[in-house]
């Protein structure tokens, strides 16, 4: 049993007019087995959540904590975070020239699992999980997302998933540019990665459609760089239903008053 | 603050030529050069020619000049395969300085200097198994040295030859590598001196009829190392494929001029080189120049420079240029790029738990490692590949 704990967390974005303030405060508490739906407009700083917790260089956390079963994440180094247990799915993943797939996801299953997989197995292993994906395994001799589409890009942030087996999961906008088959597939992924029961999982989208595959436990509303709303299920529906006009005025009344 | 600087010529061979006087080469041409083995016929450079103006003058050490007198003699040492023959000539020898004439002072200086040189032939019809190794040993420090080596591939021989430069000192030097009709020559040469040396080289490529070329310059030590590489296409069906990778630590200067001169039709020159650079003023120039003269229809020829600089102060100079003189060409282009060292790249491979210094050995591997593949003997490619690692981990990241 592990908790992913968010508090009070404040932070930042260099831009060229000097640095933004993005998180104004998020409050969020993730257990193993829980599956969060992350709703937000646009530009309500989903994204800047998930790459905060993971620690990339460009987001500046001025204060509160993230804690992993109550270990200080923000202290961290970026591979230090993924080795504790956390995983992000980027929105964008990054292409990394020269350097293979197969090399690429041998060395992250190393760092993570402390020791290097025995080759017999981890072929079977990657193999499998790119079946599942639905992957060609000629991908695996080609350099790590390069002149990939965006949905095969898509299918190996999971299949990475899949291989590490995280305790904690982002997922930035996965279902973001993928067609039906290819949303199904990916889900299909995710739901594999938590059907043992003791992953969680923050699944960020702006879309309700991805939680016709993925069935949340809890929906949380996202609105300039807080949360604005949490509930279960329903609140997705009424999201479907209404959108974020809701959220996003109520936000602004507080904000005038 | 990083600088770079790219430049691409914009006198892709279209300059206003005069009609009637064709074989006079344009003044701006950088393909067609005066060469001379006379020390005197060329002026001491003041380090504003183009030639020179890259390139750190006083870390010449004189050899520029004429101020370094030969003060010893550099150790050149030949093994490997047994149908090679190996000898020591003198100035004499009627088959030096068949592959090119010096282009620059230093070279000419090293070709008046020299009182021996070293001729490695691979007989005709020859398939040499092993790879030579010529290893080279500075004459240690502070003291000066000119050299002269030439490889020979006889007509249909084959050989891999690996020319390893080592040690300290101040050196000129010349090389011939002569690829007679239809033999396959690769070299390989890697200049891996200690900190202190200055090394001033001229290689002179010569392609005989369907003569096939494989070169592979890598550069890692030394203070200062200007290598200018030229491949002279004798007769048609010429195959030449030039890469090189150098890595540019604090203080460095290492310079590369390649000229693929295209003078006989249906001939292929491919040129890549990739370079890192890291460290307060490591220092990186790339100048390829491509000519295609009037007769040589039917060329192929493709250029490419990619620098990595991996922290702040260092600086890559990177300058392709094309000259054409006949629009019936098969292709030609050429690319140049310096890019700094991807943060995004690291993020995401650390993201995975992947520590920072693997991370980025990983980058830099793979930047390297498109080319590195392409050296057919295991035990250099390992070479470099670990050299390329020590060099990483000596920043201490």
């Amino acid at each position: 049993m592990a908790t992913l704990e968010i508090k009070d967390l404040h932070a930042e974005v260099e831009t060229e007019e000097g640095s933004k303030e993005i998180l104004t405060g998020v409050n969020l508490t993730v257990r193993s087995g829980e599956i969060h739906a992350f709703m937000g407009p646009n530009g309500s700083g989903k994204s800047t959540l998930a790459y905060a917790i993971a620690g990339h260089p460009k987001y500046n956390v001025t204060s509160g904590s993230v804690l992993l079963d109550g270990e200080e994440v923000l202290e961290m180094s970026v591979d230090e975070r993924a080795r504790a247990g956390l995983f992000l799915a980027m929105q964008y993943p990054v292409e990394v020239p020269g350097v293979s797939m197969s090399n690429f996801l041998r060395s992250a299953a190393t760092a993570t699992r402390g020791e290097a997989p025995q080759v017999r197995h981890w072929v079977k292993e990657v193999k499998q999980a790119m079946s599942d994906l639905e992957i060609d395994e000629s991908f695996s001799e080609r350099s790590v997302n390069e002149g990939f589409s965006g949905g095969e890009k898509k299918r190996h942030e999971i299949l990475q998933l899949d291989l590490l087996k995280p305790k904690f999961a982002i997922l930035d906008e996965t279902d973001s540019g993928l067609d039906v088959d290819a949303l199904r597939v990916v889900s299909d992924g995710i739901n594999r990665y938590t059907e043992s029961g003791d992953k969680g999982v923050l699944l960020i989208t702006h879309y309700t459609r991805i939680l016709k595959h993925i069935k949340p436990d809890y929906v949380h509303v996202f609105v300039k760089g807080q949360v604005a709303e949490s509930g279960g299920p329903e609140l997705a529906d009424e999201l479907e239903e209404s959108g974020y006009v809701r959220f996003t005025e109520k936000k602004e009344a507080a904000a005038q008053s | 603050m990083t600088e770079s600087t790219l430049e691409t010529s914009g006198r892709n061979g279209l300059d206003e030529r005069d009609p009637q006087n064709s074989a006079v080469p344009p003044r701006s041409s950088r393909g067609h050069r005066f060469t001379s083995y006379d020390v005197r016929a060329f002026e001491v450079p003041g380090g504003r020619e183009e030639d020179w103006r890259f390139t750190p003058m006083k870390r010449l050490r004189g050899l520029h000049d004429g101020s370094a007198e030969a003060t010893g003699s550099l150790d050149v040492e030949v093994s490997g395969d047994s149908a090679v023959k190996v000898e020591t000539v003198d100035r004499s020898d009627e088959r030096l300085g068949t592959a090119g004439a010096p282009a620059d002072r230093i070279a000419a200086q090293a070709w008046s200097s020299f009182t021996e040189a070293t001729v490695v032939t691979i007989p005709k019809d020859t398939q040499a198994t092993d790879p030579v190794t010529v290893t080279v040993h500075g004459p240690g420090q502070d003291r000066t040295a000119y050299g002269h080596l030439q490889v020979r591939a006889e007509p249909l021989s084959e050989a891999v030859v690996v020319l390893d430069y080592r040690g300290s000192g101040i050196i000129g030097d010349n090389i011939e590598m002569v690829a007679e009709d239809s033999a396959r020559l690769s070299v390989v040469t890697i200049h891996d001196f200690a900190d202190d040396a200055t090394q001033v080289s001229s290689e002179h490529a010569y392609l005989g009829k369907d003569a096939v070329f494989r070169h592979f310059a890598a550069s890692l030590g030394g203070d200062l190392v200007r290598v200018n590489t030229k491949v002279t296409f004798g007769d048609r069906g010429g195959d030449a494929d030039v890469l090189g990778v150098y890595f540019a630590d604090s203080g460095q200067h290492l310079e590369h001029r390649l000229l693929m001169d295209h003078a006989q039709p249906n001939c292929r020159s491919n040129v890549t080189y990739k370079g890192a650079l890291q460290g307060n003023s490591a220092r990186s120039v790339w100048i390829g120049d491509v000519l295609i003269q009037a007769a040589a229809e039917g060329t192929e020829t493709f250029e490419l420079n990619r620098n990595l600089v991996l922290t702040e102060g260092a600086r890559a100079d990177s300058v392709p240029n094309l000259e054409i003189e006949t629009g019936e060409i098969a292709g030609a282009g050429h690319a140049s790029a310096i890019g700094r060292f991807d943060d995004d790249q690291l993020f995401y491979l650390q993201a995975r738990g992947i520590p920072y210094d693997q991370a980025r050995r990983l980058v830099v591997r793979g930047f390297f490692g498109e080319l590195l593949q392409k050296i057919t003997v295991d035990e250099v490619r390992e070479r470099l590949e670990a050299a390329i690692d020590k060099e990483l981990a000596a920043v201490g990241a």
